[in-house]
C-alpha cells in the first residue's frame, strides 16, 4: 500500500511566473501531508469530454495544506488548465511514484534542472540535510525559473542558457562538467536531476564517467499514473542485472542512472 | 419502504454481486488501484492479458490521447502465467471478488497451454480469451477476425479449461453475430465485446506515426456508440450472456449496454480519467433501477424498446429513402 489518495483539490492561486510558465497552488491536505521529494500528482483536466487522460505534474512546493505545480502551456491539456481560477475544484491522484532518496549530511548534493524540471527538485533541496549547488539550464532566460527559492534555502545557484541571455552560454551539463573538472575535488558528490531526456543522459554519462551516483527523474507520457496501463515504460535494469520494461510512473519516476538502459544501448544489444 | 433493487448477475459459473467489472488492461492486476477503489465492491476484476511466458510488449510511445479517447499499442506486456500467479494471486485472494484472467497466445497450442496453466490455480473464476488485440503481429486479432481460426482456438481452450470461458470479440468484423455464435457453439460461457478499434495517429510536424507500433487500438467515449450497436447485435444472436464494454464513463453508458442486451459491463479507459468511476457506475445503475421501478437489473437486460416496424419483421422491411447521391442516405 502506498500513500496514494484521490482528492478533490481547490485552486488557491493560479498565476504567471515568467515566459509562459504558470504556478498553480492547490489545497489538498491529504496529498500535501503525504508528499515526499520527487513525487508527482496526476491531475484531472477540465473539459473531460475530449480529454480522457490525466496529466502528471511534479509536486513543486508543499506549504501547510497546499501543494503547487509549475507548468507551461504546451498542449491541449495544459491549454485547458488555463481557465482554472481560485475556488475551482479539480481532482488529484497522488502523491505518486518513487521520488528522490534524501541523502545524508556527509554528501555534497548537486542538483541539475532543465526548464520546469526544477519543480521536481525543490522539496529535495529543502529536505536535504546538506546544502550544495543547483545547476539550472534552459533555452533562454525565460526558462530559468524560481532560482531565488533555492537561494533562499541556502543553495548556490549556477545558470546556463543556450542563447546566453542569462548565466553562461551553453548547455547546463557543459557548465556542470566544467565545474566537476575544476572545483569538485574531494567532495562526496551525489547528483539529482530532472529535465529533458538529453540532459538526463548527459548527467548519466558524467556520473558514470566519474564513478558517482546520479538520481534521474524521468519524464514520459503517462496513461494511468499508477502502474496499471504500462504506457510509460522504459528499459530498467533490476537487481541481478535483468533488464525489463519498468514503469516510470510507479517504479520511478526517479531511477539511479545505472538502472536505466538507454535506447542506443538497446540497439547494440544482440 | 421498498427493498433495494437486486444487482446480482451470473456469467457462466461466476456470481457477480453487481454487473460492473473492469476492462482488461485498464486496471492492471488489481493492486494498482486498491488504494482508491474498494475492490470488494466490484462485480469482478478482469486482469491484464497473460501469456505463457513473460512478454516485453511494444516499444514506446505506446499511448496517445485523441478526441474522446486514446489510441494504445502496449503490446500485451505481462509477467507470464507463472509470474502473474506468484506476484499477484496472493494479493487477489485476499479479496472477495471473482478474478477473471485475460489470456492470449501466439498459437492455438499456446492459448490452450495458458488456459491449462490456470486450471488448478486457487482463486481464479474465469478466463477471458483475447482473440482481438490489434497490437501484436502473431496471435491476437488474427484469431478473432477469421471464423475458422476463432472456432479452432475457442474449441482448444474449451477443452483445456473447466473455468468460465469468455472469448473477447473484435469489432473489426463484418458481422459480429457470426463470431458470437461461433463462441457459443464452441462451448463458451459468455462473450465480451468490444475490444479496441484499429486506429492510427500521425504527428503532422514530424510526419511520422505517433505510436512506435505505427497503429494501435482506439478506446474511450469515442467508440461507445459503436460498441452499443455491436453488443445489441451479438446479444440477439446468442443465448449465452454478453459483457458489454467500450467508452463507459458513467452509469448511463453502462445502462445502454444492458438495455442493448449485456448482462454485465466493463469500465475501461475511464479508470484512467477517474479511478473511482466503477463505484459511481454501480451506484448509478442502482439509482436508475429505483427511479424506473425495477426490482432487479435482470429486468432491463435487453429491454431496449424497438419501434413496431422492427418487431414486425426487422429492419429489412424499412424503406430506405435514397438521396440519389453516392453513399448512404
Amino acid at each position: 500500500m502506498s500513500d496514494m489518495r484521490l482528492e478533490n483539490a481547490t485552486v488557491v492561486k493560479h498565476e504567471p511566473v515568467r515566459g509562459g510558465y504558470r504556478l498553480l497552488v492547490l489545497k489538498c491536505r491529504a496529498i500535501a501531508d503525504a508528499t515526499k521529494p520527487g513525487q508527482f500528482v496526476h491531475m484531472r483536466i477540465p473539459s473531460q469530454e475530449v480529454l480522457v487522460l490525466r496529466r502528471p505534474f511534479s509536486i513543486f512546493k508543499v506549504h501547510e495544506d497546499t501543494i503547487s505545480v509549475l507548468y507551461k502551456k504546451v498542449g491541449r491539456g495544459t491549454a485547458a488548465m488555463d481557465a482554472l481560477k481560485a475556488g475551482d475544484n479539480i481532482s488529484l491522484l497522488g502523491p505518486l511514484g518513487k521520488g528522490f532518496p534524501v541523502g545524508g549530511p556527509e554528501l555534497f548534493p548537486i542538483l541539475v534542472a532543465g526548464g520546469y524540471g526544477i519543480a521536481a527538485l525543490y522539496l529535495l533541496a529543502k529536505q536535504f540535510p546538506a546544502r550544495g549547488i543547483i545547476f539550472v539550464g534552459g533555452k533562454t532566460a525565460d526558462d530559468i525559473l524560481c532560482t531565488e527559492d533555492f537561494t533562499a534555502l541556502g543553495w548556490s545557484v549556477r545558470v546556463a542558457t543556450e542563447d546566453g541571455s542569462i548565466g553562461e552560454r551553453g548547455l547546463v551539463t557543459e557548465l556542470l562538467t566544467r565545474w566537476m573538472d575544476k572545483e569538485s575535488a574531494g567532495a562526496s558528490i551525489e547528483l539529482y536531476a530532472c529535465g529533458p531526456d538529453g540532459m538526463l543522459r548527459a548527467v548519466s554519462n558524467l556520473a558514470r564517467g566519474c564513478g558517482l551516483r546520479a538520481w534521474l527523474s524521468m519524464d514520459k507520457h503517462m496513461g494511468c499514473g499508477v502502474g496499471a496501463c504500462l504506457a510509460c515504460v522504459c528499459r530498467i535494469r533490476y537487481d541481478g542485472g535483468q533488464v525489463r520494461m519498468g514503469r516510470v510512473c510507479k517504479d520511478g519516476p526517479v531511477f539511479e542512472c545505472r538502472q536505466i538502459a538507454w535506447d542506443n544501448e538497446i540497439t547494440t544489444k544482440t | 419502504m421498498k427493498s433495494r433493487p437486486k444487482l446480482e448477475v451470473a456469467i457462466g459459473n461466476i456470481r457477480m454481486k453487481n454487473p460492473v467489472t473492469v476492462a482488461s488492461g485498464t486496471f492492471g492486476y488489481g493492486p494498482e488501484y486498491a488504494d482508491v477503489v474498494d475492490l470488494n465492491r466490484l462485480g469482478a476484476i478482469v486482469v491484464k492479458g497473460i501469456s505463457l511466458e513473460p512478454w516485453e510488449g511494444n516499444q514506446t510511445p505506446r499511448m496517445v490521447e485523441v478526441a474522446g479517447g486514446l489510441v494504445n499499442a502496449i503490446g500485451l506486456q505481462n509477467p507470464g502465467v507463472g509470474g502473474f500467479v506468484k506476484e499477484y494471486m496472493p494479493f487477489l485472494r485476499k479479496y472477495d471478488v471473482p478474478v477473471i484472467v485475460n489470456i492470449w497466445g501466439r498459437t492455438i497450442e499456446e492459448y490452450a497451454d495458458v488456459a491449462a496453466g490456470f486450471e488448478d490455480v486457487d482463486g481464479i473464476a474465469g478466463l477471458e480469451l483475447n482473440i482481438s488485440c490489434p497490437n501484436i503481429k502473431a496471435g491476437g486479432i488474427a484469431f478473432g477476425t477469421d471464423a475458422g481460426m476463432a472456432k479452432r482456438v475457442i474449441t482448444a481452450v474449451r477443452k483445456a479449461t473447466s473455468l468460465t470461458l469468455i472469448p473477447k470479440l473484435s469489432p473489426n468484423v463484418p458481422d459480429i453475430s457470426v463470431f458470437a455464435r461461433i463462441a457459443e457453439d464452441c462451448g463458451a460461457d459468455a462473450v465480451s465485446l468490444i475490444n479496441s478499434m484499429p486506429a492510427m495517429v500521425i504527428d503532422t510536424e514530424t510526419r511520422r506515426p505517433v505510436l512506435a507500433n505505427l497503429t494501435g487500438g482506439l478506446t474511450g467515449p469515442a467508440i461507445h456508440s459503436v460498441a452499443v450497436k455491436l453488443v445489441w447485435q451479438a446479444a440477439k444472436a446468442v443465448k449465452i450472456p454478453v459483457i458489454g464494454m467500450g467508452g463507459i464513463t458513467s452509469a448511463r453508458e453502462a445502462i445502454e449496454f444492458i438495455l442493448a442486451g449485456a448482462t454485465a459491463v466493463a469500465v475501461g479507459t475511464a479508470n484512467f480519467t477517474d479511478p473511482g468511476v466503477t463505484m459511481s457506475v454501480i451506484e448509478g445503475i442502482e439509482a436508475y433501477l429505483v427511479r424506473h421501478g425495477f426490482s432487479s437489473v435482470k429486468d432491463i437486460i435487453g429491454a431496449v424498446e424497438l419501434p413496431p416496424v422492427d418487431r414486425a419483421g426487422g429492419a429489412s422491411k424499412v424503406k430506405v429513402r435514397r438521396t440519389g447521391r453516392k453513399g448512404c442516405s
